[in-house]
């Protein structure tokens, strides 16, 4: 397997660590939010914004970009902070993170965000859009891809297998489906609530090339990346195992914080953690 | 004048979407395995690279759509009006509206003319679903002409629409009309200030036969035509209202939600009279033909003029 280059692996853990302080901030001054999914996908974020994506922050409607939609929505803070960190906004927006007037509403707006292309929100939603993006995609014969993320939660809903059957059925080469398979739910364990597995299975079973990794490893993402950009004539998914709440040690794996905001004395140890692994790699 | 033609409006929406694909494309047709039904398999015949067969599966054929219009499409999806405004009110709601993406939903088959298929499929609370959601345009066509138009109208508007098509089809009863059909806009088919009759959809057509039915009872009965349901045009009801004080409104449509509603909100506020609501009456629909069952359900010209008639104690 070929590994990524030492100083810009580094480089992408920095700015995961950075987004992660984000979605502390964030939720803490919102009071409210979804913490889990979002620490859990902060490598998934970062790879896409910092290293696979073709965009422009200054640019953010160019109709040849690539495009994303977070089609698990209610992990907005782990993107919005990534959207900060790469230049669409300032990062002091995520202290206004859903209140009154804000920029940053609870779930993505693609009216009011600079860089969100979809709106979400809704579970099972986003994917048909990002399959609609996709499909317009290949109608005008552009370049562009187009990245989705779904919950593992998320895939009970039926309308996802619909626009899984629907990619397959037309060949969609060029739409990639990230699933955060952290394994929990709100009311507990994935396999416990409602038994999604096998994930890759069922994707390969609509039409997918699909690739199993440690999604809170850049050298796995970066793998799996590559690999859908290869592959040619059929859409690709990738199960992204991760660890939910991953980088704050008193949220890992625990359903509940999938939607609870830290109190003062909890956003400040966490904050304490990340900060901690941003000042082991000098850039605090 | 324009002849007189006896056309399903769902054929004359196929149609006009051959005549826009033809000058625009980045019109987009899609259907959920019923347009043979919807007629979008006009469109399918002529432009089958622009035409997307999604399946039965309309929750994510309106999120296709979304998808297709954020990269700069105007994409029309069909399927029943119970299954497009219905089934997949939450992907219009969350996917189309609250983004305000360009994005014309057709239901077809709206209503209880679709008869024989029973009440599974005749969606009375089509209009009532999309007119709760903001910012969505609600048009309800009269008949072939009123469709073009509106079709056209949709096409040319940058947003989410929601357009009702009839299965049945009917007499032309808007071929004569002068006005222009503008979005938003209602149109007085005929004068008289004894009290108005304020129709929608298949309902004009009947609306138009009770004004002569009445006027050889010596009622005069001005009948507006109301095919934009949202945004409703308030004046010109305020207007009926001041200068008839009685309104009576028809539609093929459950009286929960639908024109009356939208009629009597507007009037409540601003000018109010009497309102009777003519619908179907919170009830299912049931198999049969349709013509005998919007007779059975005082959809007709008759039940209109009997109305009209008891409102006015004549």
């Amino acid at each position: 397997m070929q590994i990524m280059d030492v100083q810009k692996r580094k480089e992408l853990q920095i700015t995961a660590e950075k987004v992660r302080r984000c979605i502390l901030e964030g939720v803490f001054h919102a009071k409210s939010g979804h913490p889990g999914g979002s620490l859990s996908s902060a490598e998934i974020f970062t790879y896409l914004y910092f290293q696979e994506m073709r965009i422009d922050p200054q640019n953010p409607r160019s109709p040849d970009r690539d495009r994303f939609v977070l089609s698990k929505g209610h992990c907005a803070p782990g993107w919005y902070g990534a959207l900060a960190q790469r230049g669409y906004f300032d990062v002091s927006e995520l202290q206004k993170l859903r209140h009154i007037g804000a920029m940053l509403q609870g779930h993505p707006d693609m009216k009011g965000t600079p860089g969100v292309d979809m709106s979400t929100g809704s579970l099972g939603q986003g994917i048909s859009a990002a399959v609609g993006m996709a499909m317009a995609g290949k109608m005008d014969k552009a370049s562009y891809r187009v990245y989705t993320l779904l919950g593992d939660g998320e895939i009970e809903e039926g309308q996802v297998w619909e626009a899984a059957m629907f990619a397959g059925h037309h060949a969609l080469d060029n739409l990639c489906v990230l699933v955060d398979f952290n394994g929990l739910q709100i009311d507990g364990p994935v396999a416990e609530v409602a038994g999604p597995e096998p994930i890759d299975k069922k994707f390969e079973a609509f039409g997918f090339e699909t690739i199993t990794i440690d999604g809170n490893d850049f050298d796995e993402i970066e793998k799996a990346m590559e690999a859908a950009k290869a592959c040619k004539g059929k859409p690709f998914a990738i199960i992204a195992k991760t660890i939910k709440g991953k980088g704050v040690s008193f949220m890992e794996n625990q359903a509940g914080w999938h939607g609870k905001a830290p109190n003062k004395e909890e956003y400040e140890a966490a904050v304490k953690e990340v900060e901690g692994r941003l000042e082991a790699f000098g850039a605090l | 004048m324009a002849e007189k033609v006896k056309k399903a409006t769902r054929e004359s929406f196929g149609e006009t979407l051959v005549e826009l694909g033809k000058d625009n494309p980045d019109i987009i047709v899609l259907d959920a395995d019923l347009a043979e039904a919807t007629k979008t398999n006009i469109f399918k015949k002529e432009f089958p690279e622009r035409f997307i067969d999604c399946g039965i599966a309309e929750s994510n054929m309106i999120g296709i759509a979304a998808g297709l219009a954020a990269c700069g499409k105007i994409p029309f999806a069909a399927s029943f009006a119970m299954f497009a405004a219905g089934r997949a009110f939450e992907q219009v709601r969350n996917s189309v509206g609250y983004p305000h993406l360009n994005v014309k939903v057709a239901g077809s088959h709206a209503g209880i003319s679709v008869g024989e298929d029973g009440a599974t499929h005749q969606c009375c609370e089509d209009i009532a679903l999309m007119r709760a959601i903001p910012g969505m345009v609600v048009l309800n066509p009269a008949d072939h002409y009123e469709m073009v138009d509106a079709v056209k109208a949709a096409a040319a508007y940058k947003g989410p629409v929601y357009l009702r098509l009839g299965r049945l089809a009917v007499e032309s009863c808007t071929e004569d009309v002068a006005e222009p059909f503008e979005l938003g806009k209602g149109r007085t088919l005929r004068e008289g200030d004894d009290i108005a009759i304020v129709a929608t959809g298949l309902m004009v057509g009947e609306a138009l036969k009770a004004h002569e039915a009445l006027k050889a009872s010596g009622i005069h009965a001005r009948v507006i035509d109301i095919h934009t349901i949202k945004p409703i045009d308030r004046e010109l009801l305020i207007k009926a209202a001041k200068e008839t004080g009685r309104i009576v409104t028809v539609e093929e449509h459950s009286v929960i939600g639908g024109l009356g509603e939208a009629v009597c909100a507007c009037l409540c506020e601003e000018c109010p009279v009497p309102v009777t609501r003519i619908g179907v009456n919170d009830v299912f629909g049931h198999s049969g033909p349709a013509v005998d069952l919007l007779k059975e359900f005082g959809l007709s010209a008759e039940n209109i003029e009997a109305t009209v008639k008891k409102v006015l104690g004549k």
